[in-house]
């Protein structure tokens, strides 16, 4: 199932993550902006994917503040944004 | 052994994360009064992946779902018994009924999981006027009850009065509670003390509790963790006396004795029972007797 509708989860706090989802035509599209972009950008960009990938989903633009969340706090809120994307939650 | 207990609110990464840091021998991840209706599907995925990802060797970790009137606890315990949780604290319990509602679908959880019976235990948070009343039946409701937990803060509530540090309107509660739990041979863990910044009344509060005989009790705040820790853990000198006792009991035995006395008293069943238990906390906790 695809996300419908725009959709958001997590917070600005420290530790935490926002992620902001909305549908998108063709592929996925995410904007990463985190205070450890340089050293883990790449590995929290391939952590959204896959997350998104689990979830079925393929198209949706999302974009992701990171706060210096642990990896395992990134997945669930990828995860929580994507289920209230699609309706599921 | 459970001498503390902190609630972590399930929707704050930076408290769940650094829970196992904070000194108690138990987490409570709360996904009830602390996470609201719109972040519980929020909270609910983030105390799983914190409990999937993350080490809590040494801090058991127990579950708040939310209560069975609610279209949220099978949702909650879907997400979390893979993860299995020591204990799932089941809110608002008023009757054996509810227990055994509970129970029966984690049961079928467990039986799909391949977990064997009784995996994951249950403690009843009995915090009405009607839990207090069926707290016996509660206990005894299923094999899977572990301990008894009493919440003074909505029971106060119920009761129509106010909370107070001094806490008589929950002297009933509370002695009932431990009553109740014993005569069923199970734990009972006493309610959180709220005021975060008196360290002489959590000390009051927590002493108190343990000589009504609670086996721990409840925090609301990491500060109060190293008192509740200390309160319930076997002073030196208890330590000491409880190997004496066993000393003297061994003793009696080696001489064909039937009763012997220590320190002018006679030592009885009940003084060895509870040596015996004395002697296995401070066991558990790493501590022994005093260099002679």
């Amino acid at each position: 199932m695809e996300i419908t509708k725009c959709a958001a989860a997590g917070t600005m706090e420290s530790s935490d993550v926002y992620v902001e989802i909305e549908p998108r035509e063709t592929g996925l599209e995410v904007e990463l902006q985190s205070v450890v972009q340089a050293q883990f950008g790449q590995a929290i960009e391939e952590t959204v994917r896959q997350v998104l990938k689990d979830c079925g989903v393929e198209n949706a633009k999302v974009r992701v503040v990171d706060r210096g969340a642990l990896e395992c706090v990134i997945r669930a809120r990828v995860e929580t944004a994507a289920m209230r994307g699609k309706g599921e939650a | 052994m459970r001498r503390s207990m902190l609630f972590l609110p399930g929707n704050n990464p930076n408290m769940l994360i650094n829970g196992n840091c904070l000194g108690s021998d138990a987490v409570i991840f709360d996904l009830e009064d602390a996470v609201s209706p719109a972040e519980k599907d929020a909270a609910r995925i983030l105390v799983r992946n914190t409990m999937r990802y993350m080490d809590f060797r040494g801090c058991e970790i127990i579950v708040r779902i939310n209560s069975i009137d609610t279209p949220y606890w099978k949702r909650d315990l879907d997400a979390i018994l893979p993860q299995q949780p020591g204990l799932i604290l089941l809110p608002k319990t008023g009757t054996a009924k509810d227990v055994q509602e509970a129970d029966a679908y984690i049961t079928e959880l467990e039986q799909k999981l391949g977990f064997a019976p009784n995996t994951v235990g249950l403690m009843p948070l009995i915090e009405t006027a009607l839990g207090v009343e069926n707290a016996f039946a509660i206990a005894t409701a299923a094999d899977r009850v572990q301990a008894l937990f009493l919440g003074a803060e909505d029971l106060t509530a119920d009761l129509r009065c106010k909370r107070t540090k001094e806490g008589r309107e929950i002297e009933y509660a509370r002695t009932r509670l431990v009553m109740a739990a014993r005569a069923a041979g199970v734990e009972v863990y006493d309610t959180p003390f709220t005021d975060v910044n008196d360290d002489e009344g959590i000390y009051k509060d927590a002493s108190y509790a343990k000589a009504l005989g609670f086996s721990g009790k409840a925090s609301i705040s990491p500060r109060h963790v190293g008192v509740i820790n200390e309160v319930f853990s076997p002073s030196q000198a208890d330590i000491d006396y409880s190997y004496e006792v066993m000393d003297a009991i061994a003793m009696a035995k080696a001489q064909g004795k039937g009763a012997i006395a220590l320190r002018g008293k006679m030592i009885d069943a009940p003084i060895v029972a509870r040596a015996e238990q004395t002697i296995a906390m401070a066991e558990a906790l790493g501590l022994g007797r005093s260099e002679q």
